[in-house]
């Protein structure tokens, strides 16, 4: 430790990061990403999917005003939103899984602020030119060059996040009605908003915060240091093999020196700032672009890759001691991340399957809990809720089976028949019904009811119950 | 902060807060800048909304409410009309033809039923529940309106003149009956057996003859021969099993010495036509409507 002598600092410059353009393997994996990523993103809302006429044919939409959620084959009521609670599940868990076998390679390649970075970066690359070219021009004084290199940039930039906010909110609208009242700008208030809110946050978030995003607002980052042990997959600099490191001539003798150059290349490439060669640091993405510029440079001196790689702590350490490398990817957490998925995933495919197109609900009254009729008999009150949740408009009969002498009527509008109650296509019917019956020996007996489609399909059972005095 | 114990820490190059335990000393990062901006910004945003929307409240109770009101005008307070405002002009649509419609309209129609039915419900539970229940099902005295005895008669035409004029209501219209007091008609032996033959009969057993024909000379005249009362008069039916004042032997001997009569308001006058007809289809809805 060394005395202070610096004046106190609370609050730190953001350091501008001007990564270097790189070429390789994992820069290759890292653009095949991004295409496919951004692909999906943005033309997933075109896909059709035939539901038949009465509903929306988006494969993927989530229909806030009719609170209704499509996805493929899939299609969800808001009471079963308990199925996107389990698709949260198994997103979390699969994130740990793929963190404890391969590292971060969630941040490094897949995360949206990762690739619209990326993207942004590749558009400054594209107008202002490489690392010392932006370096250069961010310390030069204003001019008309630097004024319409970085208008220019900041426009494609705002334009691209145009395009992430318009795509957002088709996921919530049919895509190609509004992608036709968007181009006659006529769009609604609400979705205007989200689109604007998006374009902001996109410009801000991959335009200026960047990395800031993943080392101080991302708490997926921080406690992915709970996943690791020593088999996981991390950015590893070969100290043994690299260092000491130094300037090299052409010609000279690598004897009693380390492979490490110290060009700085895998320093110059790293969108996060760091360098690597300091060990594991927090800020670290994983995305493996420092292991191509160092394989890169490796090549040109005639050396062996992998002096900056994909590596694990114990395999660091095993080649400290000299033993062989070992690789273990499964081990006992891999396992229960595994199993976690595996029970999560089947409840929720269960469910989909067993999902039935019907619901009867059927709740009875409880003021009066019964009604003492002049004639001896007591009469029960029923709110009954019919779901259909098909595309079709259908006629159900109800009856009742257990209670002896029972008889069964609803009570509403017009001539109602319990025996043909109808339910529009995906709605819900709501009938008010009464059950009258001589008196009962219990106080509490039970009375099922059955409900039936007249069309022939599965018959719904409800066990109530039919009071007919005080408990 | 005790500045003198700063140091920079070797390994990381930051500054230490000073404080140290055991050896172990803690990091003093700096935050970043921009973190330092929105705070400001974040202030700045404070003060604006100070002056735009109302925020700080007054001794002197003016403005707003007792508050500042605001540059842009805008209080909950308005929002809250708007909205009620809203919901009026929405009911009026179905409102304008329900007061158009008659009883057997509103009933086949669905969407006037519906209108009738929630707007019966919540006049039903502001009106008429001290008496009757929430639910409609009375309590001694008190008559049961989910049943299908009725005292005057529980077709839509008779509730809704029920309810309109009352029951020995200050109204004009009034219905109106009054059970003599046979305290001082007949002996307690009389009154007795009269209340026996009742209780037999609702009952369902075999008669008694003494207490049948005391019933034929007294009560037959309001309660029918064959004591299933009359509505005209709103003389309860004595056969059957639902009772206003208890079943009792006891009971009813105390109702034939000293009737109770219970009073019911005219509600014309005091609710809008339209509350007074959505209460009929409510009443007549409850399961024992005729």
């Amino acid at each position: 430790m060394s005395d202070t002598t610096e004046p106190l600092k609370l609050f730190e410059k953001k350091e501008r990061i001007f990564p270097k353009r790189v070429w390789g393997k994992y820069r290759k994996i890292k653009w095949v990403a991004m295409v496919a990523l951004l692909s999906i993103y943005y033309l997933a809302p075109f896909l059709r999917w035939d539901r038949g006429e009465l509903a929306p044919d988006q494969a993927i939409l989530i229909d806030m005003a009719a609170q209704r959620a499509y996805f493929f084959f899939i299609e969800i009521w808001p009471q079963e939103v308990y199925y996107l609670t389990g698709i949260l599940i198994l997103a979390a868990i699969g994130l740990f899984l793929v963190t404890s076998l391969f590292g971060r390679v969630w941040c490094g390649y897949a995360c949206p602020q990762t690739v619209w970075t990326d993207l942004f970066v590749w558009v400054e690359r594209i107008i202002q030119g490489d690392r010392t070219k932006r370096l250069k021009l961010y310390k030069a004084p204003w001019s008309f060059e630097k004024v319409w290199k970085l208008s220019l940039t900041h426009a494609v930039w705002l334009i691209i996040g145009l395009f992430t906010g318009g795509a957002w909110v088709f996921y919530f609208n049919d895509a190609p009605t509004l992608l036709e009242q968007i181009v006659h700008l006529d769009v609604p208030w609400s979705v205007l908003s989200w689109v604007i809110a998006l374009t902001g946050s996109t410009y801000l978030m991959a335009g200026y915060a960047r990395e800031q995003v993943c080392t101080y607002m991302c708490p997926y980052a921080r406690f992915q240091s709970a996943m690791f042990d020593k088999d996981t997959l991390i950015i590893g600099y070969d100290e043994e093999r690299g260092e000491k490191r130094g300037k090299h001539k052409k010609g000279e003798s690598w004897e009693g020196r380390g492979h490490c150059i110290d060009c700085t290349a895998c320093v110059q490439v790293c969108p996060m700032g760091i360098d690597i060669r300091d060990g594991l640091q927090m800020e670290c993405i994983a995305c493996g672009l420092c292991v191509d510029a160092c394989n890169d440079v490796m090549h040109k001196l005639e050396l062996p890759e992998g002096l900056i790689r994909y590596d694990t702590t114990s395999n660091q350490e095993s080649r400290r001691k000299g033993f062989a490398a070992t690789f273990k990817v499964l081990r006992p957490r891999s396992f229960y991340y595994a199993t976690i998925i595996a029970v999560v995933g089947g409840t929720i495919l269960y469910g989909l399957l067993t999902r039935s197109e019907t619901e009867l609900h059927v709740l009875h009254d409880r003021n009066p809990l019964f009604v003492q009729l002049s004639d001896g008999g007591i009469r029960n009150g029923y709110d009954i809720k019919i779901l259909n949740k098909t595309h079709e408009d259908r006629v159900f009969n109800l009856v009742t089976k257990g209670l002896a002498g029972a008889t069964i009527r609803v009570q509403g509008a017009g001539h109602l028949d319990v025996h043909a109650l109808t339910v529009f296509a995906d709605s819900v019917g709501h009938y008010r019904v009464f059950i009258t019956a001589p008196k009962p020996a219990k106080k509490r007996a039970e009375i099922t009811f059955i409900l039936s489609d007249t069309s022939g399909r599965a018959q719904q059972f409800y066990e109530g119950i039919f009071m007919s005095g005080r408990p | 902060m005790t500045h003198e114990n700063r140091k920079v820490d070797d390994v990381t190059g930051t500054e230490t807060t000073g404080h140290e335990w055991d050896g172990i000393t803690e990091l003093d990062t700096p935050m970043p800048r921009w973190w330092l901006i929105v705070f400001y910004v974040c202030i700045i945003w404070a003060v604006g909304y100070w002056v735009v929307y109302p925020a700080w409240p007054t001794l002197s109770g003016d403005g707003e409410r007792g508050g500042t009101v605001g540059t842009a005008g805008w209080t909950q307070y308005e929002e809250l009309e708007e909205a009620q405002a809203e919901i009026v002009a929405r009911r009026a649509v179905y409102q304008s033809r329900f007061d158009e419609a008659s009883f057997d309209e509103i009933r086949s129609d669905e969407a006037l039923y519906a209108f009738a039915i929630a707007g019966g419900k919540a006049a039903f539970g502001d009106n008429c529940a001290t008496c009757h229940g929430t639910g409609g099902a009375g309590a001694s005295g008190f008559p049961n309106l989910n049943d299908d005895d009725w005292l005057w008669g529980g077709s839509v035409d008779d509730i809704y003149q029920t309810i309109r004029y009352g029951i020995r209501s200050n109204s004009d219209e009034t219905r109106f009956s009054q059970m003599p007091a046979f305290a001082d008609m007949l002996s307690q032996d009389e009154i007795v057996k009269i209340a026996d033959f009742i209780v037999a009969t609702a009952a369902g057993q075999s008669v008694l003859e003494e207490g049948q024909g005391l019933y034929a000379d007294q009560c037959s005249v309001c309660h029918g021969d064959t004591a299933k009362g009359m509505q005209d008069f709103g003389a309860p039916n004595l056969s059957d099993a639902i009772w206003f004042y208890g079943s009792s032997q006891n009971e009813i001997v105390a109702q034939i010495r000293n009737p109770k009569h219970g009073i019911m308001p005219a509600w014309e006058g005091r609710l809008s036509a339209s509350a007074i007809r959505q209460l009929t289809i409510y009443v007549h809805s409850l399961g024992g409507g005729e």
